[in-house]
């Protein structure tokens, strides 16, 4: 699998040694992101949507037990077993058992960050099912053996030519080719081959309806439908946050939802599942892993009101110019750096601070998930409790203790000039990392010294 | 009217100009006084995830400015630090916090200035800070579906001779983030790169903005590349004719 980074840090400065490169990925995820203003921009009520929005998960979200039982009360009456993992381990177990049942050896797989973030591809594959993920960029990074680098568009981090030597050594497609209605004609036959001999399909759920039991699941490539109605087991793995009280409020969502993530004004397939055909089992996973807690956190709790959409990834210009592999989390971007320390604060502390706190992923946010505070929140939680960047640390603290005696805080403020007036040799080195790309500014007279020789 | 000048540290230390045009500015709206006690607002530390830290600076802010009828700074960044943090970290601050401003929002929202006497013939680009923009809504950004009024633009708009240039991106970070510059100098240069060009394939010959520490790190860029651009706080610009007036033979102001 593709590289896994300690920190963004590390991350975002391999993928800053080729400049083309960034400047190609901050271009595509720019014009989505300009789609998505003008796709929201015709929508005049656009920001009445997004409170509405906001307030029904809210609500959802202080009553998540009442709406999951509803839900699975009704799935039940529909004809479809549910199942609760509270990890992401019992809901590998989970899926694994299902597909032994059914003695399955090939499972198709569409549209499901969640099993990602499980880990249930290779769980399955050690058991010897195969896993053919069937969205076009995930099937792309899946033969490249990487992770996605992006919720919507999981392969945006590569181009045309390296598709076109992976379709060439997968999918035997010529050498060379870069034509992308070639290789997604090649893509569409290998995968139509998939589709007709897997045993099962697996597909994540964008909206699960209290009150009517059934789920929706969005795409564009139609692959969810062809692998649901195909195969005799269809398995549905859904995040317990994805639930929403009425069929009536799907509006709201499917509204925002493709709007935020492509700029298109619905997906191409809003497709909505109540009960298995005749002769065919329909389970549904309802998976915690660690959702519960981050409910109980009041200052992350609305992170869960999350669908999924990408936008803050679009709208980040750290995300655009360090790429989604440089996070060390499943969802890469602004969302997964407020998700992911709730799941291990030391392994993703570089993740709050990948930021400028600049706001856009918030006020991009089709759901009001206040990313930027909760990036600044996570950021003093992660600097009391762990061991993260002591070196800062330390030169905050005596930076604070400065700034509480004026006089001190003039004095150092006078030798820090003085030093900076200092040889060009001695500023300029390996330890600043401001000055590698850029100068310093340069001290003439500060204002205190204007000041008081000219306030009278 | 009395006024408390606040003089973010980092302007003090460097840019004596920024201070030298705010205060000009301010006296015309009251009696304007700078405590000489003051160090910082603290941000650096809140940003940094050590927010605790940042409270002593808050007490001695507390202790300089709690009298003043307002409190204004060149700076949307800092002032922001303490309007969202200041009453948390340091709850004596709750009194003072609504009359804490940035420049150009009390000159527009508390002031209502529509009688500037400026003058500054040049081409012209607003680099929107983040925390003005989308912390204080100085102005209306890309991704809200509103109609905010652009305040530091209605500004610009009373002063002759400046003509604004819209750059492609209108509100994109420039990728100073306080310690994110000096932590991720890979990105950070990157954005700050990206802006530039933006700013000069519009056609500006200057960048001005409500905060100087995005000017900063983009000057840091301009001075090492030897780019055709230079950078100006948006006081030095409202402020320019009154300036330009005591200095003989100077077409504009680009250090006072």
């Amino acid at each position: 699998m593709s590289t896994q980074y300690k920190s963004h840090q590390e991350g975002a400065k391999v993928f800053n040694k080729n400049p083309k490169r960034v400047s190609w990925h901050d271009k595509a995820l720019w014009f989505v992101r300009e789609k998505r203003d003008t796709a929201a921009h015709s929508i005049p009520e656009w920001e009445e949507l997004r409170e509405i929005a906001s307030q029904i998960k809210a609500h959802t979200l202080s009553h998540l037990d009442k709406y999951l039982l509803q839900f699975e009360e009704q799935a039940k009456a529909n004809g479809i077993h549910v199942h609760w993992a509270k990890d992401a381990k019992e809901h590998n177990d989970i899926v694994l058992s299902i597909l032994q049942k059914h003695k399955v050896k090939n499972v198709v797989k569409s549209k499901s960050m969640l099993t990602e973030e499980c880990g249930l591809n290779p769980h399955l594959n050690q058991h010897d099912i195969e896993v053919v993920d069937t969205d076009l960029g995930e099937r792309i990074v899946q033969l490249a053996k990487e992770h996605p680098s992006h919720i919507v568009l999981p392969a945006i981090h590569k181009k045309k030519e390296e598709v076109g030597e992976l379709f060439h050594e997968h999918l035997n497609t010529e050498k060379g080719a870069t034509d992308p209605t070639y290789l997604t004609r090649a893509a569409r036959k290998h995968l139509r081959d998939e589709f007709l001999k897997a045993d099962a399909a697996i597909t994540g759920v964008n909206f699960a309806v209290a009150e009517s039991g059934g789920f929706v699941v969005c795409t564009n490539e139609g692959n969810v439908d062809m692998g649901a109605n195909l195969a005799p087991v269809h398995i549905a793995c859904m995040g317990i946050e994805k639930i929403i009280p009425k069929v009536e409020h799907l509006g709201v969502f499917l509204r925002l939802l493709a709007r935020s993530a492509t700029g298109q004004a619905i997906t191409t397939y809003s497709s909505h599942f109540h009960q298995p055909k005749e002769g065919k089992e329909m389970h549904i996973v309802l998976v915690d892993n660690g959702r519960t807690e981050q409910l109980g956190r009041d200052d992350f709790r609305k992170s869960l009101n999350c669908i999924r959409c990408g936008a803050c990834m679009n709208t980040c210009p750290i995300y655009r110019r360090s790429g989604g592999h440089s996070y060390t989390y499943t969802i890469p971007g602004p969302i997964g750096s407020i998700l992911s320390p709730g799941k291990d604060l030391r392994k993703h502390s570089s993740l709050p601070f990948a930021s400028t706190l600049c706001g856009s992923c918030s006020d991009v946010c089709p759901v009001k998930i206040d990313i930027h505070t909760q990036l600044y929140k996570w950021r003093q939680i992660i600097m009391e409790e762990t061991n993260y960047d002591p070196a800062k640390k330390m030169s905050m603290k005596m930076a604070g203790k400065a700034m509480g005696n004026p006089t001190l805080f003039k004095l150092m403020g006078k030798v820090g000039n003085t030093f900076l007036k200092g040889p060009r040799a001695l500023i300029y080195n390996g330890m600043n990392t401001w000055g590698l790309e850029r100068e310093l500014p340069v001290p003439t007279q500060t204002f205190d010294d204007w000041y008081k020789k000219n306030k009278n | 009217m009395e006024i408390g000048l606040f003089i973010p540290c980092y302007i003090n230390q460097f840019y004596p100009e920024v201070g030298k045009a705010t205060l000009q500015l301010l006296q015309k709206y009251g009696n304007v006084t700078y405590p000489m006690s003051q160090t910082c607002c603290g941000q650096p530390m809140a940003n940094s995830g050590c927010e605790k830290d940042g409270v002593e600076a808050l007490k001695v802010f507390y202790k300089n400015f709690k009298d003043f009828d307002y409190v204004v700074g060149p700076s949307a960044s800092c002032v922001l630090h303490v309007r969202e943090h200041g009453a948390t970290l340091y709850p004596e601050m709750s009194s003072l916090v609504p009359k804490v401003y940035d420049l150009t929002e009390f000159m527009y929202d508390v002031m209502k200035d529509d009688t500037l006497e400026a003058s500054f013939g040049h081409q012209v680009a607003v680099h929107k800070s983040c925390h003005g923009l989308r912390g204080m809504r100085l102005g209306q950004c890309s991704e809200r579906v509103t109609c905010d009024v652009s305040k530091q633009d209605k500004l610009l708009e009373q002063v002759d001779g400046l003509s604004l240039v819209k750059p492609s991106r209108a509100d994109e970070c420039c990728g100073f983030g306080g310690t994110f510059s000096v932590s991720q100098p890979d990105v950070s240069v990157r954005m700050g790169n990206d802006r530039l060009n933006d700013y000069i394939n519009a056609g500006a010959e200057y960048i001005t903005s409500g905060d100087m520490s995005c000017l900063m790190h983009l000057d840091g860029i301009i001075q090492r590349k030897q780019l055709p651009i230079k950078v100006i706080h948006l006081a030095e610009i409202l402020a320019s004719k009154a300036i330009n007036s005591n200095a003989k033979n100077s077409q504009h102001v680009n250090a006072i």
